[in-house]
């Protein structure tokens, strides 16, 4: 702090921690506490405010415990935005290697820009994008039947199997870009005496490059899963009536039960399993922080 | 044919699958903006019509919510880069005790689900007597985008040369001539891509705004409802139009990318 009044000045240096203060203050510890408050409150009527009814209580984390549909959700939620994870996982690891340390840089750089594409366009119409193609009279149907692999159209928007594929294909970049940007800090020289010295692709890999990129691959499914978790858009688009997802009811509670102290809890509930995530993936890959955020 | 070429080609034929994979579903959804049937698809394929391009032009609905996207956007920037930028400035100079600390409070937004902001945010404002509104969406939307910027700011920030400030400030620069014609310059390429980045997360956002909009619409939230409310093409047209503008954003940069590329190697000829 002394080293920035020296350099920048009194008033300056007041200015930017002053608005460094507003955001971690004002936009980001303090609404999380009151959102953490808020889940211990009941939802009164306005003449029962400061009543003996207006008190701290675990009631609304009951209501969670007591509903076994609301722990099912919670633990589907759960196991299918893992499948996810993996899934990208295996997708974009043998990519970003050949983007890395295969392909010329000139036909990386044009790859990525390709890429910018559906980096660009929104969430919501990519998912809509999946709608349309896995709808019974959609392209896909009409493909599979066409060259005779099925002999009737399948119902793909049923269970949470168009979730997943909707959820792969949403989130599959932020998986790729972070083990990318870890394997390309790879110098090439440690591969190739790898090889040099007889040691197979496999070994190779799982000898020199994984650990490399361990970083980005920590980065990579902490993104994803959070934003699996989190979503919002893609079950909404793509799931049906026997594949609910957890946001839908917090949603529920915020929309239509307008409970906003019960939906408070859900949120915090879906806080806390984001939390432990990435505590349980900086401990297994043995990460920091700061090698996971950037 | 010999293992290496096979691995060769094996590699090449992944790659086009994975551009295949990315790109093949944004063309159908836009190809079906053209067809004329009710319902949105490619196939059958019926012929091609203006008529959803000319609905969606009427309505008014859409045309308000890129106002108010645009809108929100553009403070998003306002807000975010500043405060990004100020934050990156001041974690860069202090110990690495509270570095790391400060540090984890301001990524944290980043692996926060945008329904958990929403939401805080929402009930945060609501005890001061702030109700849901747009500007509460701006304020839920700078809490991660702000994130993005300092981390941008702070990884330019580390390729800069402290003792050209020390020059400054030893040849008698004033504090503010120090920010103003010493560090921000050097930070400008990490702040103008905060910028971009800023304006395009929050025209994205659909998490965060959907808990903190109000009765308001964004762009995002307007698409969000027609799909829930009755699917006509005119969504299709409107994904159209936002995939016609990226592709053209994306090779005015590489054009751009390419001749500066060319000028500097050109530089270094006639320096030769």
């Amino acid at each position: 702090m002394q080293e920035l009044i020296r350099r920048y000045g009194i008033s300056l240096s007041v200015m930017m921690a002053a608005m460094t203060a507003f955001w971690l203050l004002a936009l980001v510890v303090i609404p999380n506490l009151v959102l953490f408050k808020f889940s211990f409150r009941l939802y009164l009527p306005v003449d029962q405010l400061g009543g003996p009814n207006d008190v701290y209580t675990l009631k609304n984390y009951v209501t969670f415990f007591n509903s076994p549909i609301h722990i099912n959700v919670f633990f589907l939620t759960i196991l299918y935005s893992s499948l996810v994870t993996i899934i990208c996982l295996a997708i974009t690891y043998p990519l970003a290697y050949i983007l890395a340390k295969v392909l010329k840089p000139t036909d990386t750089a044009t790859f990525f820009l390709v890429l910018l594409i559906p980096l660009w366009v929104s969430e919501i119409l990519r998912s809509f994008a999946w709608f349309i193609i896995l709808s019974m009279q959609g392209p896909l149907n009409a493909i599979l039947t066409g060259i005779g692999l099925i002999d009737k159209p399948i119902r793909w928007i049923s269970g949470f199997q168009s979730v997943v594929i909707g959820l792969v294909y949403a989130y599959i970049l932020f998986m790729l870009f972070p083990i990318y940007n870890a394997i390309q800090a790879l110098d090439t020289n440690q591969i190739e005496a790898s090889q040099d010295l007889g040691a197979s692709t496999w070994r190779t890999h799982w000898r020199v490059v994984i650990p490399h990129a361990k970083p980005g691959i920590a980065s990579g499914c902490v993104m994803v899963f959070m934003l699996c978790a989190g979503s919002v858009v893609v079950p909404t688009t793509l799931a049906s009536t026997n594949s609910r997802w957890f946001t839908e009811i917090i949603q529920q509670w915020m929309f239509e039960g307008l409970d906003w102290n019960v939906g408070s809890a859900y949120a915090f509930l879906l806080l806390a399993l984001c939390i432990l995530f990435v505590s349980l993936v900086m401990r297994v890959l043995n990460v920091r922080l700061v090698d996971i955020a950037k | 044919m010999n293992s290496q070429t096979f691995a060769k080609i094996t590699m090449r034929v992944y790659l086009a699958l994975f551009l295949a994979y990315m790109l093949l579903p944004l063309a159908i959804m836009g190809g079906a903006g053209l067809n004329n049937t009710r319902f949105p698809s490619v196939y059958p394929w019926v012929g091609i019509t203006d008529r959803w391009f000319i609905d969606l032009w009427n309505d008014q609905r859409m045309w308000g919510s890129v106002r108010n996207t645009t809108w929100v956007a553009l403070a998003v920037v306002f807000i975010s880069v500043p405060i990004g930028t100020a934050a990156a400035i001041l974690l860069n100079s202090v110990k690495p005790k509270v570095r790391s600390f400060l540090y984890g409070f301001m990524v944290a937004p980043i692996l926060t689900p945008g329904a958990v902001i929403g939401i805080s945010t929402l009930l945060f404002w609501n005890s001061f007597g702030v109700s849901a509104g747009l500007y509460l969406s701006v304020l839920g939307q700078v809490s991660f985008v702000a994130a993005y910027v300092m981390l941008l700011v702070l990884a330019r920030l580390q390729s800069f040369d402290p003792g050209l400030e020390e020059a400054a400030l030893d040849l008698g620069a004033s504090h503010g001539q120090v920010i103003r014609r010493i560090l921000v310059p050097h930070l400008y390429p990490a702040i103008g891509a905060g910028a971009i980045i800023a304006f395009f997360q929050s025209v994205e956002n659909f998490n965060v705004t959907l808990f903190t909009r109000g009765n308001s619409d964004t762009l995002t939230v307007y698409v969000g409802s027609k799909i829930r409310s009755g699917i006509t093409p005119t969504i299709n047209a409107l994904a159209l139009l936002l995939i016609v503008v990226t592709v053209i954003c994306a090779v005015t940069y590489e054009v751009l990318r390419r001749r500066a590329e060319k000028r500097a190697a050109a530089l270094v000829v006639a320096e030769d």
